[in-house]
């Protein structure tokens, strides 16, 4: 299950004036439990704030995030986050970054790489299990670090902007791997970007915010079937039709 | 580094040169020039003391004894030194309460102490242990400090979501191994400053062996190439310590740290 509910989020920081600055303001939607989602806004606009809340990185002003029917309050081993920076422990060999959840969690040093092995593989990055992060490419570190969020078997999984410092083509293959990975592993996956390409491309529904304070501007479900051509017509025109809707009722006022 | 390394290949033999050059001058000054021993030993006469010394059969109790000061307090240091900048560097709290502290003890040399180090400690190894503390521990709990502080917060943030909550297992999985080149480098400086501290540590008459003893005990006699003998000792020593502990550390860091900044 991966079942997200969010009443009512509101987050504000202090100012050093003693004023408040509102960043989410009385957020409300759902995540159906295997659904891709990808949330879209300019930067700015309290894309990584939310995710962050999700993630229980942050502490919300009020409201409340149900997973599953429960409160969420503080990280779960139920939600997996791959990080905008390169995250990977540089001290720790690929299959050691993997395994450090289970690590974690007490499982048996077996049991713990059998595991890894199998996340290494789903990555393809298996000729590279004890290499050091320093050595691979940011791509590679990326698509690592979604394998060692995935071996905790989390049932919603966070990525903010994961492919946002990769090149357009290395980008585009790691967003076709991410729904393979997705195909297989059936996560409930909440997606950050910027990019209305990525969103078209990856999306069962994409979330626009407005900017600051955040509030959930439009709700855009894409229907094209997988895997989607980038180059079709229909693609174009929805990634006309989410541009137009931003431009018109989504933009700074 | 491997360029480096190529690099200093072809220029060890620039290096041994002006050894050797500084060898012939010191030997022409000292035997042509001055010739007063006491004043200025020349190489021949340094190299026949230390012959000498070794048929004495003492330089390894001294080696020993001044081990076993440096191991004592370089130890210490580490016992202390650690665990505090640990702390300092988690805990903002712990950090505004021990640093004013800290600050105002820094700046006190560490040959400062020695009427305490004897009062407290008695002429016992244990004393000169603690001149050696004194000056050793301040480089490991700043070093320690600001490696803890300058653990990207994104480590621990990827550490708390795999399930790594606790603090204890937060400094002890992500904090530590993070800060580790930082913390090394602490005990490298601490090591040489240690080091320095060893003849002022054994000039007060702690024991009957040890190189600076010895070197203060041969000056008594005014027996001045053996002084240097002992300094040359001291010398050779430090380098070695510092050698060996490069070799460890890069060896140690070079998998992983390369194109990171820490």
């Amino acid at each position: 299950m991966g079942n997200l509910v969010i009443r009512n989020l509101k987050q504000s920081f202090r100012r050093d004036d003693g004023s408040d600055l509102v960043v989410l303001d009385d957020l409300n939607f759902e995540v159906q439990d295997k659904e891709f989602v990808c949330i879209l806004g300019s930067s700015g606009c309290g894309k990584t704030t939310l995710l962050r809340l999700i993630a229980g990185l942050d502490t919300a002003r009020s409201g409340s995030i149900n997973l599953d029917g429960e409160e969420m309050q503080g990280p779960s081993p139920k939600v997996g986050f791959v990080f905008q920076e390169y995250s990977l422990f540089p001290w720790r060999n690929v299959i050691d970054n993997i395994a450090f959840g289970l690590e974690m969690n007490g499982t048996p040093k077996e049991e713990r790489y059998r595991t890894a092995e199998h996340y290494l593989d789903l990555v393809n990055l298996s000729q590279f299990r004890i290499s050091y992060p320093s050595e691979l490419s940011g791509g590679m570190r990326q698509r690592i670090a979604v394998a060692r969020a995935l071996a905790l078997e989390p049932v919603l999984l966070l990525m903010d902007e994961p492919f946002g410092a990769l090149d357009a083509q290395t980008r585009n293959m790691l967003q076709k791997e991410l729904l393979e990975i997705w195909e297989k592993t059936k996560k409930t996956i909440i997606f950050i970007t910027h990019s209305v390409d990525e969103a078209v491309y990856l999306a069962d529904r994409i979330f626009v915010l407005t900017p600051r304070p955040g509030r959930i501007c439009q709700i855009f479900p894409i229907e094209l079937t997988r895997p989607r051509d980038r180059t079709s017509v229909e693609f174009a025109q929805l990634r006309r039709q989410v541009l137009d809707l931003i431009g018109q009722h989504c933009a700074i006022q | 580094m491997g360029r480096d390394n190529q690099k200093n290949g072809k220029n060890r033999w620039l290096g041994l040169l002006a050894i050797l050059i500084a060898l012939a001058v010191w030997q022409f000054v000292a035997a042509v020039i001055i010739r007063y021993p006491f004043i200025l030993p020349a190489p021949t006469d340094v190299f026949a003391a230390f012959v000498s010394l070794v048929h004495e059969g003492t330089l390894l109790l001294d080696l020993q004894a001044s081990l076993v000061h440096f191991a004592i307090g370089l130890g210490m240091a580490l016992l202390v030194g650690i665990p505090v900048g640990i702390l300092m560097g988690w805990n903002r709290r712990f950090d505004a309460f021990l640093d004013p502290l800290i600050e105002l003890l820094r700046p006190v040399p560490p040959l400062a102490w020695i009427p305490f180090a004897i009062i407290w400690f008695g002429l016992t190894a244990s004393a000169a242990g603690f001149i050696i503390f004194i000056g050793a521990v301040f480089p490991i709990i700043i070093n320690t400090y600001s490696g803890f502080r300058g653990v990207p917060r994104v480590f621990v943030e990827a550490g708390k979501m795999l399930g790594c909550t606790r603090s204890r297992d937060l400094i002890r999985y992500i904090a530590f191994p993070a800060a580790l080149p930082s913390v090394a480098a602490g005990i490298r400086i601490a090591t040489g400053v240690g080091w320095m501290c060893l003849v002022a540590a054994e000039l007060f008459g702690v024991s009957n062996y040890g190189i600076g003893q010895k070197l203060w005990f041969f000056y008594s006699l005014h027996r001045m190439d053996s002084v240097v003998v002992y300094m040359i000792i001291l010398g050779l020593i430090g380098l070695a310590f510092d050698m060996i502990f490069r070799y460890y550390i890069e060896r140690y860091f070079l998998k992983w740290r390369t194109g990171e900044v820490a």
